[in-house]
């Protein structure tokens, strides 16, 4: 059956002043005294005074935000890394933390293995299954910052300073530094102790073997 | 070859050889190179290098940054064929010099 709102085609329900009656613009109307309601036009834009010869769209900035870099399953504080690149590669290293720029923070100990607290990247590294208890490392005070590069002072040189042997400042470790490593590798080393072996295990460096099949290897 | 390397030396890389472009009968594209990876035989085996880093070193007569070693970087890209032969990317195209001498296929960028 044809909707009773269609006779035919073009031919509504309601009639013209029923539909009128329907919409209520009359009560508007009546609401707002006789006449229905100007919206006020917003202000026209002042006409520029400079008019750039081609329509080129200004570049937004982008609002993209990186995610968190994500840390692998098998990577959990405690874990004896593997270095694989870099001046330490092949050493076995306790990872400590991941610091928010996404780097993973490790320390050798030092004493073990000469590796100090460092960053280090997930690529670079792969993890073993030996765990060591950290429950009683303190590394809050660790973060990038810590990290940064010394801004190096400039000085204005004269002229006969110009021409010597530039005697920079020496890049000594600060104490202070030297301290948090002690600090760290206290508590680390007193763990590895209680395990049988761990401290050589860390202070021997991997390496591949003849015939070694790292994709078969399980670490 | 490393500067000043006087401790242990480890070997970090697995050794591998290249065998040539990657090629048909009568045509060869030299953009990938093969690479025969030491102690890899099947298609499956390939899956952990995929994306590990691959250096093709070769001495030169003249020294650049002190030293004579040059090297060419690339990149394991995919398997080629099922019996272990891998293809790869180098950053710049291989010279036919490299064919049937070794390369180093790194074990980063790691996902163990």
């Amino acid at each position: 059956m044809a909707p009773a709102s269609k006779l035919s085609q073009g031919i509504k329900r309601a009639s013209r002043s029923h539909a009128y009656h329907r919409r209520g613009l009359w009560a508007i109307k009546a609401k707002h005294g006789g006449s229905f309601p100007k919206a006020e036009k917003p202000a026209a834009p002042a006409e520029p005074k400079f008019y750039p010869a081609d329509d080129v769209k200004p570049r937004t900035p982008s609002t993209r935000k990186p995610k968190p870099t994500k840390l692998r399953s098998t990577i959990t504080p405690g874990t004896v890394l593997i270095l694989l690149a870099g001046r330490f590669m092949g050493k076995r290293v306790v990872f400590l933390k991941q610091l928010k720029s996404g780097l993973l923070l490790i320390s050798g100990p030092f004493k073990i293995n000469g590796v100090p607290i460092r960053r280090v990247n997930q690529t670079y590294v792969i993890a073993t299954s030996t765990k060591v208890d950290i429950s009683g490392v303190d590394v809050s005070k660790f973060d990038d910052k810590y990290f940064a590069r010394e801004k190096k002072q400039k000085a204005k040189k004269t002229e006969g300073e110009l021409f010597e042997t530039e005697k920079e400042a020496s890049k000594a470790l600060p104490d202070f530094k030297k301290d948090d490593q002690k600090a760290v590798d206290a508590a680390l080393i007193k763990a590895i102790e209680t395990v049988p072996e761990l401290k050589s295990y860390l202070g021997a460096r991997f390496s591949l073997r003849d015939g070694d099949k790292p994709h078969e290897m399980v670490f | 070859m490393v500067k000043g390397r006087t401790g242990q030396r480890v070997r970090l890389y697995v050794r591998g050889t290249i065998l040539g472009y990657k090629r048909s009968k009568s045509n060869q594209y030299e953009t990938t190179s093969l690479v025969q990876i030491e102690g890899v035989n099947t298609k499956e085996d390939v899956a952990w290098y995929a994306g590990k880093r691959l250096a093709y070193i070769y001495k030169a007569k003249t020294k650049s940054s002190e030293t004579r070693y040059r090297c060419i970087w690339g990149k394991v890209t995919r398997p080629h064929g099922n019996s272990g032969v891998v293809r790869a990317k180098f950053k710049s195209n291989l010279p036919p010099e490299s064919m049937g001498c070794k390369v180093r296929v790194f074990m980063y960028p790691s996902s163990i």
